[in-house]
């Protein structure tokens, strides 16, 4: 499984959104990703790629294309 | 009471501040019940020869950290450290913390500063990666090391009380936010512990003091290390957002 996989099935699994709702969405832009939400998908993004996100990086995490971004920081190739 | 048990056998914890007083005697009874314990403190070196004592003294393995618990970056060295090592944390113990008295009109900014960093902001802190682990796994206890004057406040103390205050109150919030996880987060409030900074207010302060106890003696750091193994192990498994003082009965 690719990483651009992986990201994508932790916003499937922790946000309960379909593959095509992915990469237009934002912080609050569906029910599922609410501040409860935000925080199991970011659970599930420090698991599978066994990395821990400083908090300030985790408050920036504000849509499906921030997140590439910031995980790029933390060496995540994409 | 030192006998030992099991109670925490093999279980992984995180205690702060643990080279004297009472989280010296949290990290003994943690060790004497099994846990496996990253001891830190804030001086190179310091923890380094208690850690093979106690290490070999009770069959565990005491692992001696250093860092500054207001240092966001290395409390995160720390917990990335337990992850690579453990991939678990079963309890973290906030005990750092500092005192320094001050009458109202004497409280300087970098009293109140330097006292809420330590007291406080380094706990929100550490509980926000201690839980980073513990939500994971889906089990976690934490306990805050507040005090007696952070629930009945004292002359003196405007800043110090201030900040065992907000400990209480945020140690409640973080057990309603956390309940769900099964992470349980309690405080304990020591009253007057026979410990070197206690004594340092010198013999007759000490015997005024002891007056107002109920029980009529200082409490021993032992005494609140037991609470603080109680809350740890499972014995308190339905215990969560409560404030439990060590007291002996003291009246501030």
């Amino acid at each position: 499984m690719t990483n651009l996989e992986k990201y994508n099935e932790a916003f499937s699994k922790s946000l309960l959104v379909t593959e095509e709702q992915l990469t237009t969405l934002n912080y609050q832009s569906v029910a599922g990703w609410d501040s409860v939400g935000h925080m199991s998908l970011i659970t599930t993004l420090e698991e599978t790629f066994d990395i821990m996100m400083d908090m300030d990086d985790i408050v920036d995490f504000s849509s499906y294309s921030k997140g590439i971004e910031i995980l790029k920081k933390y060496g995540i190739k994409f | 009471m030192a006998s030992s048990s099991e109670l925490l056998k093999n279980q992984i914890v995180l205690i702060t501040g643990c080279n004297r007083g009472i989280g010296k005697a949290i990290l003994e009874t943690f060790a004497r019940n099994g846990a496996i314990v990253y001891a830190s403190s804030r001086k190179e070196g310091i923890m380094d020869e208690l850690a093979k004592e106690f290490s070999k003294k009770y069959s565990t393995t005491i692992i001696p950290l250093c860092f500054d618990v207001t240092d966001v970056n290395a409390i995160k060295q720390a917990f990335t450290m337990i992850n690579k090592e453990h991939k678990r944390l079963d309890c973290l113990v906030n005990n750092a913390g500092i005192m320094q008295d001050a009458l109202i009109g004497m409280a300087t900014e970098t009293n109140i500063q330097n006292t809420f960093n330590v007291n406080v902001f380094a706990v929100i802190n550490l509980i926000q990666y201690a839980t980073k682990l513990m939500k994971k796994q889906n089990s976690g206890s934490i306990i805050n090391v507040s005090s007696i004057v952070g629930t009945y406040g004292n002359p003196g103390q405007i800043v110090y009380s201030a900040s065992k205050g907000a400990v209480i109150s945020l140690t409640k919030t973080a057990a309603k936010e956390l309940a769900s996880y099964n992470i349980r987060v309690n405080a304990i409030t020591p009253g007057m512990i026979d410990t070197d900074m206690f004594r340092s207010i010198g013999e007759p302060r000490i015997s005024e003091r002891i007056l107002k106890i109920g029980m009529g003696r200082l409490g021993t750091p032992e005494e609140v290390a037991n609470t603080a193994l109680f809350l740890a192990s499972d014995m308190s498994a339905y215990v969560t957002g409560q404030i439990i003082g060590v007291d002996g009965s003291a009246i501030i």
